[in-house]
């Protein structure tokens, strides 16, 4: 019997959601509250992971990890970065229009790697500050994080960001403006539609959750009815804050259904591929799934039993259509908790079970290819990446004790938006 | 393996031009009125002309270049044959996934390759022959065409009255709008099977059906290949999981993929062309030795004088016509690539077809794209036919979408050929197919079945029971009805298959 196998069920969460945790206080700025991408040397910050570390530090708090000054001192310092920080349309500023770019430096806060002034990945930043504002109710310090908080969402200009169009982009840069990617289908963006459309400055027009539901697709998949999208991901981000259960858009009233659900049937259909594993990869089975977003091999073909495998590095990887090269997200089974907890647990003690490579010092990697270097046990990427971590705290935090969802409950932003995108019935 | 010496050679060049443009033509004597004067001897203008005259009617067909247009001379019967040769070539490199390696490295002669195109375009070209349509008492004009009326047209010096006319003049590719294109020299799908050698280095500026097809294909004969899309993914008009898949494997097969990146510039460099490419803000070159444009098609409009018809058009979207194909001048229809959104061989004949009957019949055939299924000929094969998800969301339609994995079904799995899914597009609540996507190896072929069922109103409780041969692809269709009759029989099923998951 392994170490994992002697925990009991409390104990075995516990011990990974407080070791996914400490990821954001080891590798966040102590100054400026900014959290690193990965745990590489020489990773930039992820601003979507200063999110999820915002998000945490109320878990923190209630679980005794933290105190609560602590806390509050450490979203006080990250809060009053990102709102005192640089906002123009330099290419080295931190943010613009109230978005922040998706990666920056983690002494300066400049955006570094030329990279987009990202929507998505400001939702999720301004999410973990809202619930910042939510928890944090008392005096003193806490009175400041509110006001910031509030002056943060007030500032975002989601009308700008849809150029005039309907629908949303990605992204954009000052040197080539909007970008050219759309969304098409439905993904992790319904956080981003919300806080968007619940905006009482510069809210989205409601025709942008419309034009983007055109393009979803209700499907009969392996036997299931679902709202597809392929990487697991895209069915847990919105989720780590908003309480889909019970509450309902038109699509989920039109098919009888609501996004908790939908995420239920996402993973019947991850266990059902892994079960079928069509591609014949190594160790995929009903307990080990979980194709998402994450790091990744390598860019490279190998060919084995006269068949090529072509690996890829990090990249959005999904089921059934793919793509799938045999990796999965080691963190992803147990970040399925709140919706699926018999078979979380099951796959991720099968998975610590026979490949306790992959958490180590109790943190689960990103990515895991047991089919590639099998014979030195798969490859495992290095290191760690706060966005899986961050997601697997909240996940296990809903799951526990619903501490976020209720946090964000009680927004009235989120209520808005929640309400303006459509949604109605049950707590809302 | 066994080695096949080559047959030797008729002059099929020489067969071919004589079939679709005889050197030694003469015009015949017009006949005072006919009944159908047809401009175009394209897909749909062939279509139109044998229908027409098949009925009994006197039929004029005015042709400015060679009988069979696009499809025929340099669009779907020589990409089909290139294609084919592609797919062999590629089945040898995995030859050893069947267990069955070829002794040694296989090569390419490409001469024999646009050989072989060139002797089945001729083989092809007998069913598209003039001397095919004099037969059936067609009469055949070489020349171009132009209206001097609303009721005749001339052919050089010829004139042709008619009461009715029908334009299937078909559409040309779009000519580049990139600056130094013109200067560096690009091809087109018009001069591409010109091609003496394999070009080293390919790049296709364009993602749509022939710039996909092309760039796969040549890719696998042994050209390093660049294609460069200006939208994020692939074939714009399908659905997104298609293009993904259809992008992966090209990718696979070695297909540099350039996606949301615009060619910004051309310029040549000695002996190579050079693209200048822009992606959001990353400039980039890439080098060719030949180039091939394939950013759509323009319909052949100008030429025609059609102010003097009364027939209003569009340089862009063709020739007007309403639902019965007929033009604002009500004696002058259209058909095929002139006037559709759809440019395919297929919708261009039963386009004519349609029109042929309306116009010589007094019939009310309304035309409706629906009915007409597509393919795009890459490996894995992409096809379609009927409403898109999200045509049928934006008419608020409640749709649902019954998918089986190629890689479920058995026939696949055995051939080797397992990348895809068949989806059948239902109205939600009812058994109703209102539309299906392919993507398989011989989608071009699964769909045929769909079409039928679409075309005979025949539902997924109907689909369900009938019997397939087994192990064939097409139990995916069955499969896929088998999936909605489980649904419609059980609806607790979802609900008690999810307990009894959670609890496994």
């Amino acid at each position: 019997m392994s170490d994992w196998d002697r925990l009991s069920e409390d104990a075995l969460i516990d011990r990974l959601q407080r070791a996914a945790f400490s990821y954001l206080i080891e590798y966040a700025n102590p100054d400026t509250g900014l959290v690193a991408d990965t745990s590489r040397q020489g990773s930039p910050c992820s601003i979507a992971v200063v999110g999820f570390a915002l998000s945490c530090y109320p878990i923190a708090v209630r679980n005794g990890w933290l105190s609560r000054a602590d806390g509050a001192s450490r979203t006080l310092k990250t809060l009053r970065f990102f709102a005192q920080s640089v906002q123009s349309d330099a290419p080295d500023a931190t943010g613009y229009k109230g978005f922040y770019y998706h990666f920056l430096d983690m002494q300066t806060g400049k955006r570094v790697w030329q990279c987009e002034l990202s929507l998505i990945d400001t939702a999720l930043l301004i999410a973990g500050v809202l619930v910042a504002g939510c928890y944090f109710d008392g005096g003193g310090d806490e009175s400041e994080i509110r006001e910031l908080a509030d002056a943060m969402y007030r500032r975002v200009d989601w009308r700008w960001a849809q150029n005039g169009a309907p629908g949303l982009s990605q992204g954009w840069k000052p040197e080539c403006g909007f970008l050219h990617y759309g969304w098409e289908g439905y993904n992790e963006a319904t956080i981003l539609y919300v806080l968007g459309l619940g905006s009482p400055t510069f809210p989205l027009t409601p025709s942008g959750y419309v034009t983007w539901g055109l393009t979803y697709q209700w499907e009969n998949l392996l036997d299931r009815d679902v709202l597809y999208s392929g990487p697991l991901f895209t069915h847990l981000f919105s989720h780590a804050w908003i309480d889909f259960r019970g509450i309902r858009d038109a699509f989920m009233r039109e098919k009888a259904s609501d996004y908790f659900e939908n995420t239920k049937s996402a993973v019947a259909i991850h266990r059902e591929y892994g079960e079928r594993n069509p591609h014949g990869f190594k160790a995929y089975g009903r307990n080990f799934w979980g194709v998402t977003a994450g790091d990744g091999p390598v860019n490279e073909e190998i060919r084995e039993n006269g068949r090529d495998r072509r690996f890829f590095g990090y990249m959005s990887r999904g089921v059934p259509y793919g793509p799938d090269d045999g990796t999965i997200a080691p963190w992803a089974m147990l970040a399925a908790l709140p919706f699926t907890p018999d078979v979380a647990l099951a796959g991720t003690r099968h998975l610590l079970e026979l490949h306790p490579q992959v958490c180590r010092q109790d943190r689960f990697s990103s990515g895991f290819n047991p089919t590639l270097q099998s014979d030195t046990g798969g490859w495992l990427s290095e290191g760690w990446y706060g966005l899986d971590q961050g997601l697997l705290t909240m996940m296990i935090e809903n799951h526990r004790t619903g501490l976020v969802w209720e946090m964000m409950r009680r927004c009235s932003y989120v209520r808005d938006g929640l309400k303006r995108t459509g949604f109605e019935g049950g707590w809302l | 393996m066994r080695i096949k010496v080559p047959r030797a050679q008729p002059d099929d060049e020489k067969t071919f031009l004589r079939r679709v443009r005889p050197e030694d033509w003469k015009n015949p004597v017009p006949q005072s009125t006919y009944d159908l004067a047809i401009v175009g001897a394209g897909p749909a203008g062939l279509a139109a002309a044998d229908s027409a005259a098949r009925l009994g009617f006197h039929v004029a067909l005015i042709e400015r270049n060679r009988m069979g247009g696009n499809s025929l001379n340099v669009g779907s019967v020589p990409s089909k044959a290139v294609i084919r040769t592609a797919r062999v070539y590629g089945t040898m490199q995995d030859a050893e996934e069947f267990g069955a390696p070829v002794p040694s490295e296989p090569t390419l002669d490409f001469s024999k390759v646009m050989a072989r195109m060139r002797r089945i375009r001729t083989r092809i070209s007998e069913y598209h022959s003039v001397y095919e349509l004099t037969t059936l008492g067609v009469d055949v004009f070489f020349g171009a065409a132009s209206f001097a009326s609303a009721d005749s047209l001339d052919v050089g010096d010829i004139l042709v009255h008619f009461k009715k006319a029908l334009i299937a003049t078909g559409a040309r590719p779009r000519a580049s709008t990139i600056p130094g294109l013109d200067q560096a020299g690009y091809r087109t799908s018009g001069s591409i099977f010109d091609l003496a050698a394999l070009p080293k280095r390919l790049a296709v500026i364009g993602g749509g059906p022939l710039g996909c097809e092309l760039a796969q294909a040549f890719c696998r004969l042994g050209s390093h290949v660049t294609i460069v899309q200006n939208d994020p993914k692939f074939l714009p008009r399908e659905e997104r999981d298609a293009a993904e898949i259809l992008s992966r494997s090209m990718a696979r097969d070695g297909v540099e993929i350039r996606l949301n990146t615009t060619v910004v510039s051309a310029r040549r460099a000695g002996e190579a062309k050079i693209l200048r490419t822009v992606n959001g803000d990353v400039d980039s070159d890439i080098q060719a030795d030949e180039i091939l444009l394939s950013v759509g098609r323009v319909p052949n409009v100008e030429e025609l004088n059609l102010k003097a018809a009364g027939v209003e058009f569009d340089t862009n979207q063709g020739i007007k016509v309403d639902e019965f194909l007929r033009s604002t001048n009500h004696n002058v229809y259209a058909a095929g690539d002139v006037c559709l959104a759809l440019k395919f061989t297929n919708a261009a004949q039963f386009s004519a077809r349609t029109a042929v009957q309306n116009a010589l019949m007094q019939a009310q055939l309304r035309w409706s794209s629906s009915a007409i299924p597509w393919c795009t000929f890459c490996d894995p094969e992409i096809a379609h036919i009927g409403l898109h998800v999200w045509d049928a969301r934006q008419q608020s339609i409640p749709i649902k979408s019954f998918t089986v994995m190629m890689h479920d079904v058995d026939r696949a799995i055995t051939d080797g050929q397992d990348t895809g899914f068949v989806k059948i597009h239902i109205a939600e609540g009812s058994d109703k197919i209102l539309g299906v996507t392919i993507v398989a190896s011989r989608a071009s072929e699964l769909i045929n079945e769909m079409a039928v069922v679409i075309s005979a109103g025949i539902g997924m409780e109907a689909l369900s029971k009938v019997a397939h041969t087994y192990p064939a692809q097409s139990e995916a269709i069955l499969l896929a009805a088998r999936a909605w009759k489980r649904e419609f029989d059980e609806p607790a099923h979802r609900a008690v298959s999810g307990k009894a998951t959670d609890e496994k």
